[in-house]
C-alpha cells in the first residue's frame, strides 16, 4: 500500500515530479562536478607547475663531484615519481682563449625536465644514429647544444670549433641552439658521455623535478638525502613556495565558488520541492480525512522526498562526473578521474535537502484542518 | 487599474514575494560575486605567480659572455659592457609601466671576505633592496623586495643608502658568522644587517646596496643587468611574431598587448644600448598556469550562473503556480490571456529589478570578502556591470517564469477555482 502510494504519486503527477527530479539532478550534478574538480585541481595544477623544472637539487658536498652511480640511485628513489637530469660544469677556453662554461648533461632528460628551453634542434642521442668511427667523430665534431649568446661569440657561422680544458681539446659541432633568457644562453651543452670522456670527472649536480604534493616532495627529499649521503639535497624554494601559494589561492577560490554553487543549487531544489509538496495539500488533506496518522503522513512524504533525493543524487552524480571530465578535458587536456568518495557526500546532502524541503511544508500543513484545505482556502 | 493590481499583489502577498525575491537576490548575489572573481582572478593569480621571481631580464647589448657556474660569475669584473643606473627609472616611463610591479639591478663583484681568521673569495652583488626612485613626478619604491618577495632575511633588510650588507645563508654558515659582528670586504669593515635565505645560488653570496658594489668596482653608475617583474598576458600566436614583420594595425595590437615580448621590446626602447628578453623558465610557465586557472574559473563561473538561473526560475515557477486560483478569478471576471500574462511579467520584472539591485550590492560585498580573505587584496566590481547584471536578472526571471505563466494563462477558470489542478 505504502509503496503503491509512492509510485502512484509519482506517476499521476508526472509533470511536477519530473520537474522536481530535474532540479534535483541538476543540483546534484553541479555539486558533484564542483567537488570532483576541487579534489582533482591540485593534482592537475601541480602537473602544470612541474613544467617550471626542478624543485630539488643535489650537489656534491663541499663542491665535490657526485659518485658515479648517483643518477641510478636517484632514479631508483624516484621510481617514476619525477625526472632527474645530471649536470657537470667546467670553464673551458675556446680556440682564441675566451673563457666559456661547458656543461655535460643528458639531453633526453633535460628535454623532459626543462620544457621551457627553446631549442632549435636537439642533438640526436647516440642510439638513434649509427656510431661513427672514432676518426669520423673527430672530424665531424661532438654534437653540442650551444646557447644563443655563446653561438654568436664562438661560432657565428655555425661552424665546428674547439674547446680546450687543461690542455685537452674537444672538437665540437653546434647541432642546435638553446635560448632561455638566463645563464644557459652563454653556455655550451655536450652529452655527459663526451663530457666524462673529455674531462674525466663525474657530474657535480643532479636536478630533480619530483611530482606530487609538498608532503610527497618533502618525502622524496628525505629519501634522497638518506640514499645518497655524499650529496647535499636542497629544495628549490622559489619554485616550491610560489607553487604552494598559487595552488592554495586557487583552491580557496574554488572552494568559495563550490560553496556558493552548492548553496544555490540546494536553494533551487528547496523551492521546487516545497512548491511540489504544497501543491499536494489536497492529497494530504484527503489522507488525513480518511484517518491517516500524523506519523504515517510524515513517513509517506519523507519517504517520497528521500526516494526523489536518492534518485536525483545518483543520476546527478553520473551527469556531474561527465561534466567534471569535460571540464578537465577542455581546460587541462586531461580527464578528471571520477572520485567515488564524493558520492556519499552528494547522496547524503541531496537526501537532507529533500527531507528538509518536504518537512517544512508538511509541518505547516499539519496545523491546518483537512476541511479547510479541501474547501480550497 | 493595472498598476493597482500589481501594487496590491505585492502588498498582500508579502510572504510569497519575499520568497521569490530572496531566490532572485541570492541568485544575483552568487552570479555577481562569481563574475567579479572571474574577471579579476587572472590579475590576482598573475601577482601570486610574480612571487616566483622576475620574468624579464635587461642586459647590455654588446656584452661579452657570462662565465657563470652556480651563481658565481668568473668573468673579469670590469670586462664587457654595463647599463647606466641613471637610465633605470625610465622603465617606469614605458607604455606598460603599470604592469611592471618592480625591477632590481644587479652588479656582481668578486671580493675578498675576511672574517675572524678566515679569508675567501666570494661574490658581492650590488642591488636595490627597496630603493625610492622618481620618474617625472612619480616616485616609487623598487628592488629585490618587490621582485623576489619570497626571499627571507633573518635580521633586517639593509638600507639602500647606507653601507650595510646581507650575508647569504650558506656563506654565513660556512664562515661561522655570529650575529652583530661586522665583516671585512675588500679591505673595508661592513656592518651585516641580516642573513639572506633564497634557496638559490644567492645563498652563497653577499648582497649590498648598488652604490657599494659600484664603489668597490670603481665604476660609478654601472649595472650589469636588471631583473624586471611584469604582469604579462599569456603568449599566443601573435606574441611570437617578429615585430619587424608586422604591419600597422597588427603591430599596434602587438605593441599594446602586455605580452612578455612586447614589454621586453619597450624596455629596449626605454634603456639605451640594452637587450631585454623574457626569462623563459618563469615567463613561459606563468602563461600556461595562468591560462589553466583562468579557464577553470571561467567554467566554474558558467556553472554558477547556470545554477543561479535555475534557482531563480524554479522559485518563480513555484510562485506563479501557487496563484492558480487568482488567475482563475481574473479570467472568470473577463481578463484576457494578455492581461493576465502582462500582470505576471510586470511583477516578475519588478521583482527581478529589486532582487537584482540588492543582489548586486550583496555580490559586490561577497566578492570583496573573497578578495580580502583569499588574496589579501581588493576584488572590486565596476558599476558598469550593474545594468548588465540587472538585464540578466530580468531575462532569467522572464525565461524562468515563461513556462509557468503560459500554463497559468491557459488554465480553465472553472477547474482553477475549484482547486482541481
Amino acid at each position: 500500500m505504502f509503496l503503491r502510494m509512492l509510485v502512484r504519486a509519482a506517476v499521476l503527477r508526472r509533470g511536477r515530479a519530473a520537474s522536481a527530479l530535474f532540479a534535483m539532478v541538476v543540483a546534484a550534478a553541479v555539486a558533484t562536478a564542483m567537488l570532483n574538480l576541487y579534489v582533482d585541481v591540485q593534482a592537475k595544477l601541480q602537473r602544470e607547475f612541474r613544467n617550471y623544472g626542478a624543485n630539488i637539487v643535489l650537489v656534491g658536498k663541499d663542491d665535490a663531484s657526485l659518485p658515479a652511480g648517483t643518477l641510478a640511485q636517484v632514479d631508483s628513489v624516484l621510481a617514476g615519481r619525477g625526472v632527474a637530469a645530471p649536470f657537470g660544469m667546467i670553464v673551458a677556453r675556446t680556440g682564441d682563449g675566451q673563457p666559456i662554461v661547458v656543461a655535460g648533461t643528458d639531453f633526453d632528460r633535460v628535454r623532459q625536465l626543462d620544457r621551457w628551453w627553446s631549442v632549435s634542434s636537439w642533438p640526436s642521442t647516440p642510439s638513434e644514429i649509427p656510431m661513427p668511427r672514432a676518426e669520423d667523430a673527430r672530424e665531424m665534431g661532438h654534437p653540442a647544444l650551444v646557447g644563443v649568446r655563446a653561438l654568436a661569440a664562438v661560432a657565428p657561422r655555425n661552424q665546428t670549433f674547439d674547446l680546450i680544458f687543461q690542455g685537452r681539446t674537444l672538437h665540437v659541432n653546434p647541432a642546435g641552439t638553446v635560448q632561455t633568457g638566463a645563464a644557459e644562453d652563454s653556455r655550451i651543452y655536450i652529452s655527459l658521455a663526451d663530457f666524462v670522456a673529455w674531462i674525466g670527472v663525474q657530474p657535480s649536480s643532479i636536478e630533480v623535478a619530483a611530482n606530487g604534493s609538498p608532503e610527497e616532495v618533502a618525502a622524496v627529499m628525505n629519501q634522497l638525502a638518506q640514499a645518497i649521503p655524499a650529496a647535499d639535497v636542497r629544495p628549490v624554494r622559489q619554485i616550491m613556495e610560489g607553487e604552494a601559494r598559487v595552488l592554495g589561492k586557487t583552491r580557496a577560490t574554488m572552494l568559495a565558488a563550490a560553496v556558493l554553487i552548492v548553496l544555490t543549487s540546494a536553494l533551487c531544489v528547496l523551492s521546487t520541492l516545497m512548491g511540489w509538496v504544497f501543491d499536494r495539500r489536497r492529497d494530504f488533506a484527503i489522507m488525513k480525512a480518511l484517518g491517516a496518522s500524523g506519523r504515517l503522513l510524515n513517513g509517506f512524504f519523507a519517504a517520497e522526498a528521500a526516494v526523489l533525493g536518492a534518485a536525483g543524487a545518483l543520476l546527478g552524480f553520473l551527469v556531474g562526473i561527465g561534466l567534471a571530465a569535460w571540464i578537465g578535458r577542455a581546460n587541462f587536456h586531461a580527464a578528471v578521474a571520477p572520485r567515488f568518495t564524493v558520492l556519499p557526500a552528494v547522496l547524503a546532502g541531496s537526501i537532507i535537502v529533500t527531507l528538509l524541503s518536504a518537512i517544512v511544508p508538511i509541518s505547516m500543513l499539519r496545523r491546518v484542518q483537512p476541511a479547510v484545505i479541501l474547501r480550497g482556502e | 487599474m493595472f498598476a493597482r493590481l500589481v501594487y496590491e499583489s505585492f502588498r498582500r502577498q508579502k510572504r510569497r514575494k519575499l520568497l521569490a525575491g530572496t531566490a532572485i537576490t541570492l541568485g544575483v548575489t552568487v552570479a555577481t560575486a562569481m563574475i567579479a572573481v572571474a574577471t579579476d582572478i587572472g590579475d590576482k593569480i598573475n601577482r601570486e605567480l610574480r612571487t616566483i621571481g622576475a620574468n624579464l631580464i635587461v642586459t647590455p647589448q654588446e656584452d661579452t659572455l657570462d662565465v657563470e657556474i652556480g651563481g658565481v660569475n668568473l668573468k673579469p669584473p670590469t670586462d664587457g659592457a654595463f647599463l647606466n643606473e641613471a637610465d633605470l627609472p625610465k622603465i617606469k616611463g614605458t607604455f606598460w609601466h603599470n604592469n611592471i610591479t618592480g625591477f632590481a639591478p644587479m652588479l656582481p663583484v668578486p671580493v675578498t671576505l675576511e672574517y675572524g681568521s678566515s679569508s675567501q673569495n666570494v661574490t658581492l652583488t650590488g642591488t636595490y633592496f627597496a630603493k625610492q626612485l622618481s620618474f617625472g613626478k612619480e616616485t616609487f619604491v623598487t628592488g629585490v623586495r618587490s621582485t623576489y618577495p619570497l626571499w627571507k632575511v633573518d635580521g633586517w633588510w639593509p638600507d639602500d643608502n647606507y653601507s650595510s650588507v646581507l650575508l647569504g645563508e650558506r656563506l654565513a654558515a660556512r664562515i661561522h658568522w655570529h650575529a652583530l659582528t661586522a665583516v671585512k670586504l675588500a679591505g673595508r669593515e661592513f656592518h651585516v644587517r641580516g642573513v639572506l635565505s633564497t634557496g638559490g645560488p644567492e645563498d652563497d653570496q653577499i648582497f649590498a646596496p648598488l652604490s657599494v658594489a659600484q664603489e668597490i668596482l670603481g665604476k660609478p653608475g654601472a649595472v650589469r643587468r636588471v631583473y624586471v617583474s611584469a604582469l604579462t598576458k599569456p603568449e599566443d600566436a601573435l606574441a611570437r611574431r617578429d615585430p619587424k614583420t608586422l604591419s600597422g594595425p597588427i603591430y599596434d595590437r602587438w605593441y599594446c598587448s602586455p605580452y612578455p615580448q612586447s614589454i621586453a621590446f619597450q624596455l629596449m626602447e626605454a634603456i639605451p644600448h640594452s637587450h631585454a628578453e623574457q626569462i623563459r623558465q618563469v615567463a613561459q610557465n606563468e602563461g600556461a598556469v595562468l591560462t589553466r586557472i583562468e579557464g577553470l574559473i571561467f567554467l566554474i563561473t558558467l556553472a554558477a550562473l547556470f545554477a543561479s538561473a535555475l534557482a531563480v526560475s524554479a522559485a518563480m515557477a513555484t510562485a506563479i503556480f501557487e496563484r492558480r486560483a487568482e488567475v482563475g478569478l481574473m479570467k472568470a471576471l473577463g481578463a484576457g490571456k494578455l492581461a493576465v500574462a502582462s500582470i505576471f511579467f510586470a511583477e516578475a520584472s519588478l521583482l527581478a529589478l529589486l532582487g537584482g539591485l540588492v543582489g548586486f550590492g550583496a555580490g559586490a560585498v561577497l566578492a570583496h570578502q573573497i578578495g580580502r580573505s583569499i588574496f589579501d587584496s581588493q576584488i572590486s566590481i565596476s558599476p558598469v556591470l550593474l545594468p548588465v547584471i540587472l538585464a540578466i536578472a530580468v531575462i532569467v526571471t522572464f525565461v524562468g517564469s515563461a513556462a509557468a505563466i503560459r500554463r497559468a494563462v491557459n488554465l480553465d477558470p472553472v477547474f482553477a477555482l475549484r482547486g482541481e489542478l
